[in-house]
C-alpha cells in the first residue's frame, strides 16, 4: 500500500504564556525555523529544516498552555472532501468546521474536527511547498545533504505527538477505521487485553504519526517529538539543553515502545518536547505489538523498566 | 538577598535569593517537599499555597492556577519570587507512580494520578 489518504501530521498548534521565551527556545535551543509572524493573533509559525512546507509548528500567546490542535496533511483535496464527509457520517467527532484558506498563511482550506479524547485536529491537502534550503543550483537541484546556518538541535521534521484522554476507543476508532491508520503497538491490561491503556497509531511507514493514553481529562497534550538522525544526535541534544539550562525530563534513554531513542524536555511554558532517532518501519501487514501494563515501565523507559515520577503526571 | 521558605508538610527549610524561584531554590538545597514538574509554570504540579510572607510571580497557566485562586496566595512554586520569608502549604499532584513499584500488586511499577477506569465500566 501506498501512503494515500492522511499522509502525515503536518502542523502542531501549541499554546504559550510568553511568546518570546517561547520562540527562543524553538528558534535557539530546538532549532526550528520561523517563518511567520501574525503580530494580531500572536501567533508565530515555525518549520524545521528538511520539511518542505511553509510550516509544521505554530505557536499562540495565550494564558493557558497546550495544544490548540493537530493538522493532518492529506493527498489531495478530493480526499480532504470525502474524509470530511466520513468523519462526519461515523458520528465519532464533535464541533465539525471548516476554517477558510489563509487563516494559517500559505495554507489551503481545513477541515476541524474534536475527536473522542477532547482534541482538535485538523485535515487539509494544501500547504505552500518552500523547499528544505538544500538546493545548490535552485530547489531539489544537485543538494547538499543538510544546509547551512542551522542552530541548535536542529531536528529535520515534526514528527507526532503523544496525547492523553479519556475515550481512547472512540479515537482509535475513529483513526482507525475512519482515517485509514493502522495500530503500530499497544498497551492493554493483562486482565483483559481488549481493555487499551495506550495505543500508537500510524499512518504512514514510521512507528507511530500520533500516540494516545487513556487518562481521566480530555484534550491534554503529553508531548510534540521533532526526528534526529541518529543517537549521538540525541546525546548532543542533551549537551545543548543542559548548556541552555533547559527543563529536561527524562533522558537520554531508550523507548521499548517503537524502540527510539529519546529524550523528553519543557518548553518555557511547560508544553513537553521530545527528540528522538531510531525506531522501525511499519508495513500496514506488520502485525501490532502489544505491551501488558506490568510492563509499562520498561515499554515507556527501557533502561529504568519505570516510569518516572512526571511521565503520567506531568501535562498540558 | 536570600529569603527563608519553609515547607509546612516536611519542616524543610532553605534559602531563596529573589531572583531565584522557589522551586529551583528547593531542587539546589536537595529538599522535596513540592513535587518537581515541568519548572516552567504549565503542569501545576508545584501548586503552593503561601500561609506566610509574600512573593512576586510570572505568568502561570490559568488550567492549573485560576485568577481566584492566585488573589488568595495559590501559586507555582516554578514561578514564584521572594519577596520575604515563605511558608507554603503542598497543594500540588501528588505522585503515586514510583511509590507503588515496591508493591505485589499486579500493577507494581506503575499507577495512574488519578484511578484510571477499569475494564468493564466503561460508559
Amino acid at each position: 500500500m501506498a501512503i494515500t489518504g492522511v499522509m502525515r501530521p503536518g502542523h502542531v498548534a501549541i499554546r504559550v504564556l510568553e511568546l518570546a521565551p517561547a520562540v527562543h527556545h524553538y528558534t535557539k535551543v530546538l532549532g526550528l525555523i520561523e517563518v511567520a509572524r501574525d503580530e494580531k493573533k500572536k501567533r508565530v509559525y515555525l518549520k524545521a529544516w528538511d520539511e518542505h512546507d511553509h510550516h509544521s509548528v505554530v505557536l499562540r500567546e495565550a494564558d493557558e498552555a497546550g495544544m490548540d490542535y493537530m493538522g493532518w496533511k492529506v493527498d489531495s483535496p478530493a480526499t480532504l472532501k470525502s474524509l470530511a464527509k466520513n468523519i462526519e457520517d461515523s458520528g465519532l467527532c464533535q464541533d465539525l468546521e471548516w476554517i477558510p484558506a489563509g487563516e494559517h498563511p500559505e495554507t489551503g482550506e481545513r477541515f476541524r474536527f474534536t475527536i473522542p479524547t477532547g482534541h482538535l485536529m485538523e485535515l487539509y491537502a494544501d500547504k505552500k511547498y518552500v523547499g528544505n534550503g538544500c538546493g545548490t543550483d535552485g530547489q531539489n537541484i544537485n543538494p547538499d545533504p543538510w544546509p547551512d546556518g542551522l542552530q541548535g538541535i536542529a531536528p529535520s521534521r515534526y514528527d507526532h505527538c503523544l496525547l492523553y484522554g479519556d475515550d481512547l476507543d472512540g479515537t482509535v476508532k475513529l483513526f482507525c477505521e475512519v482515517l485509514g491508520f493502522k495500530v503500530a503497538e499497544k498497551i492493554v491490561t493483562k486482565a483483559d487485553p481488549n481493555f487499551m491503556i495506550g495505543a500508537f497509531l500510524t499512518c504512514s511507514n514510521k512507528a507511530h504519526d500520533v500516540a494516545f493514553i487513556r487518562q481521566p481529562v480530555k484534550g491534554k497534550f503529553h508531548h510534540a517529538s521533532f526526528e534526529l538522525g541518529s543517537w549521538e544526535k540525541v546525546l548532543r541534544a542533551g549537551d545543548i539543553l543542559s548548556r541552555n539550562k533547559t527543563s529536561i525530563d527524562i533522558g537520554p534513554t531508550r523507548h521499548g515502545i517503537t524502540r527510539g531513542e529519546t529524550i523528553y524536555f519543557f518548553d518555557p511554558s511547560g508544553n513537553r518536547n521530545e527528540v528522538f532517532a531510531g525506531g522501525y518501519i511499519h508495513y500496514p501487514d506488520k502485525p501490532a505489538i502489544t505491551w501488558y501494563d506490568e510492563t509499562l515501565g520498561p515499554a515507556i523507559f527501557y533502561h529504568d523498566r519505570k516510569l518516572n515520577e512526571a511521565f503520567l503526571s506531568v501535562f498540558t | 538577598m536570600a529569603h527563608q521558605v519553609t515547607i509546612e508538610s516536611t519542616g524543610e527549610v532553605f534559602g531563596c535569593a529573589e531572583d531565584v524561584h522557589v522551586l529551583a531554590a528547593m531542587e539546589q538545597a536537595r529538599c522535596h517537599g513540592i513535587p518537581v514538574g515541568c519548572r516552567n509554570g504549565g503542569c501545576g504540579a508545584c501548586k503552593v499555597r503561601i500561609t506566610a510572607g509574600h512573593s512576586q510571580t510570572r505568568k502561570m497557566n490559568r488550567a492549573v492556577v485560576s485568577a481566584a485562586e492566585e488573589a488568595e496566595g495559590v501559586v507555582l512554586a516554578c514561578k514564584a519570587y521572594p519577596r520575604s520569608d515563605l511558608a507554603v502549604q503542598v497543594l500540588g499532584r501528588v505522585w503515586q507512580s514510583t511509590k507503588t513499584s515496591q508493591s505485589k500488586s499486579p500493577s507494581a511499577g506503575f499507577s495512574w494520578t488519578t484511578p484510571i477506569p477499569q475494564p468493564g465500566k466503561e460508559t
